[in-house]
């Protein structure tokens, strides 16, 4: 493990909707190192992609931040525009989820690429034509020059999703955060893409934040875990040690909940508690959830904080 | 290749429905042309003579043959109340009519389009607010009331530009322009409008969707993305209302050039109506409808150019 790059620090993000704020993030605190690959699982709504947004500062307008993110010991809260344009792409970029859509559909790949370089470098036309035509190579496209000219449309989802990464590297970024990056494509493009985004990370000796819902993803590509719920982390660790040795009771239910073909027949455990909606939210309140003579037990069983800190009922 | 192949036959098809349609309509309605131009003091005898002359008394269908046949071959047939052929009474109008047609466009994208991208820019703030009901206003104002507003202000109170008539193109460009100006500004305004609304809900639209936001994590900054990307993404649906608005242009112009007295084929078209002069209806309404079919098939080859996903 190299030197700290990514620190961040009692992190809360909340949402203003008409005059109440709901808090989105609470106390994140977590750091990458170089050379790692960090990967964040959660259920839907548990803060990744948030978490995501506020290092890259694309949150929505109407949240409010607290707390300090720290790029190499630069503090990225409250950048402001003229830097933080300068700093995407060049220290940290992101990879969708979404390959169909998160290119603009009417230029072409290779222009969608080629671009950023025209907005950070003074490349000439034909280096930057070079440049782009090399780093598609390096993300495993064939045919380059002819792929170059193409529209997304025209596209396979595993090839659309490696501009999306060749985009992402270009400029050679310290940081590159990967929100749900093979979701959306089937497994064999999957295991090409992870493989891809592994030897990148080795090879640019750079740091990934690697958001997922897939145990199975994040066990194959990262070294350390973050464990959300409701906007907090409930625990994070080396991957070893969360896989077999996992301290919270809600990481057990969702190791738990990954399917193994050793329990085949078995009805499919999942966590019997839904993640609560925003404006169900109070501050300090976590873990949210709104006890009933129902799931008074299971929740006391998965949220041991329920009982200690006493929350309300 | 299949592309225009296809067009071609949907062009001709629906020439042909519309000559059937307008021929039969016409024809049908109440009123005599022999009434309308002799005179209601005609005597039987006179109305006889005329019909004959014209051909009136043939069966309807023999003198649609007659007249298809003819504006195949490049005959539209003879005016039956100026005693011309048509393509000579519509001469001197034609430039007119297109003239107007043209102005009234341009004004429509030259002020719909960047006030379209100013509201969305600005969208939330309170002027972005008062801007979108104006449009809203624009929308529902018809266009020969706005003609006559225009007229009072601008013409009657102010007295830059003329009350009615004009100048011919040959003569003076700025008189034609001057003459021209108030008519087209009156057919454009709820054009504008219509952009305008249309636009700013798209560039609303594409802003939220995901390639936005990658263009936002490549560094690019609020200008750019909205040039560079949204709004070539944008203008697709605008495009399809441009075409709507080239006939609602033509449609307006009819009753514009009868409130600004400007000598257009809308203009002929009315007087023509009034004396049932059915071979001069028959082909202003078809040759409005070829401007119309014209219009939209322009507006299919500008998408086939703008999106490259329908060029197949």
């Amino acid at each position: 493990m190299g030197n700290s790059l990514l620190e961040v620090n009692n992190l809360d993000v909340s949402f203003k909707i008409g005059k109440k704020t709901y808090p989105a993030l609470e106390d994140i605190t977590f750091k990458i190192n170089e050379n790692t690959i960090v990967g964040v699982v959660g259920e839907s709504g548990s803060g990744k992609s948030l978490t995501a947004q506020s290092i890259l500062g694309i949150l929505p307008t109407n949240t409010e931040v607290e707390g300090s993110i720290k790029l190499e010991n630069d503090e990225l809260i409250n950048k402001s525009m003229k830097d933080w344009k300068k700093l995407r792409s060049n220290e940290v970029s992101l990879i969708f989820q979404e390959p169909m859509t998160s290119l603009n559909p009417l230029m072409k790949v290779g222009k969608q690429i080629s671009e950023i370089l025209k907005k950070h470098t003074n490349d000439s036309k034909e280096q930057r034509y070079k440049k782009t035509i090399k780093i598609m190579n390096e993300v495993g496209l064939k045919r380059s020059e002819n792929l170059y000219h193409s529209y997304p449309h025209e596209l396979s989802g595993g090839m659309r999703q490696r501009i999306v990464i060749a985009m992402a590297i270009i400029n050679n970024p310290k940081l590159i955060i990967a929100d749900e990056p093979t979701t959306a494509l089937d497994v064999t493009i999957q295991a090409q893409i992870l493989n891809l985004l592994k030897s990148i990370v080795k090879k640019r000796n750079g740091a990934m934040l690697f958001i997922s819902h897939d145990w199975g993803v994040i066990s194959q590509v990262c070294d350390y875990v973050l464990v959300m719920y409701a906007g907090q982390i409930v625990e994070q660790g080396l991957i070893e040690n969360l896989l077999n040795n996992p301290q919270h009771p809600y990481t057990r239910g969702l190791i738990k909940a990954i399917p193994d073909f050793r329990k085949r027949g078995e009805a499919l455990y999942s966590i019997p508690l839904r993640v609560p909606a925003l404006t169900e939210r109070n501050k300090g309140e976590w873990p949210y959830i709104k006890i009933t003579k129902e799931n008074a037990q299971c929740a006391a069983e998965i949220f041991p904080e329920i009982t200690k800190e006493g929350t309300k009922e | 290749m299949k592309f225009l192949l296809k067009k071609f036959f949907s062009f001709i098809a629906t020439i042909f429905i519309v000559s059937l349609t307008i021929f039969f309509i016409f024809n049908v309605l109440p009123g005599n042309p022999a009434h309308a131009i002799l005179g209601i003091d005609a005597d039987n005898q006179q109305i006889k003579l005329f019909e004959e002359d014209l051909g009136l008394d043939k069966p309807l269908h023999l003198r649609y043959i007659d007249w298809i046949t003819g504006v195949a071959q490049g005959d539209l047939g003879e005016s039956y109340k100026y005693r011309q052929p048509v393509e000579d009474v519509m001469q001197d109008r034609i430039p007119v009519s297109f003239s107007l047609a043209i102005i009234a466009l341009l004004l429509t994208v030259v002020i719909g389009v960047p006030l379209g991208i100013l509201i969305a820019r600005t969208d939330g703030k309170w002027y972005s607010t008062v801007l979108s009901m104006i449009t809203q206003l624009g929308i529902s104002t018809p266009s020969f009331w706005l003609g006559f507003i225009l007229i009072l202000i601008f013409a009657v109170k102010l007295g830059l530009f003329p009350t009615y008539g004009f100048v011919p193109w040959s003569e003076s460009f700025f008189g034609a322009l001057r003459s021209y100006f108030l008519p087209a500004l009156a057919i454009a305004i709820s054009n504008i409008a219509i952009v305008i609304r249309y636009l700013r809900n798209s560039i609303l639209d594409q802003s939220k969707q995901d390639y936005v936001r990658t263009a936002k994590v490549k560094g690019l900054g609020t200008s750019e993305i909205m040039y560079g990307h949204v709004l070539k993404n944008a203008f697709l649906p605008v495009l399809t209302i441009l075409g709507l608005i080239t006939a609602d242009t033509l449609g307006g112009s009819i009753i514009i050039e009868n409130v600004f007295a400007l000598p257009g084929l809308g203009n002929l078209l009315v007087a023509s109506i009034e004396s049932r002069d059915f071979p001069l209806i028959q082909s202003l309404i078809l040759i409005i409808s070829l401007i119309i079919i014209v219009a939209n098939f322009i507006v299919d080859l500008l998408y086939r150019v703008i999106d490259p996903r329908i060029r197949i």
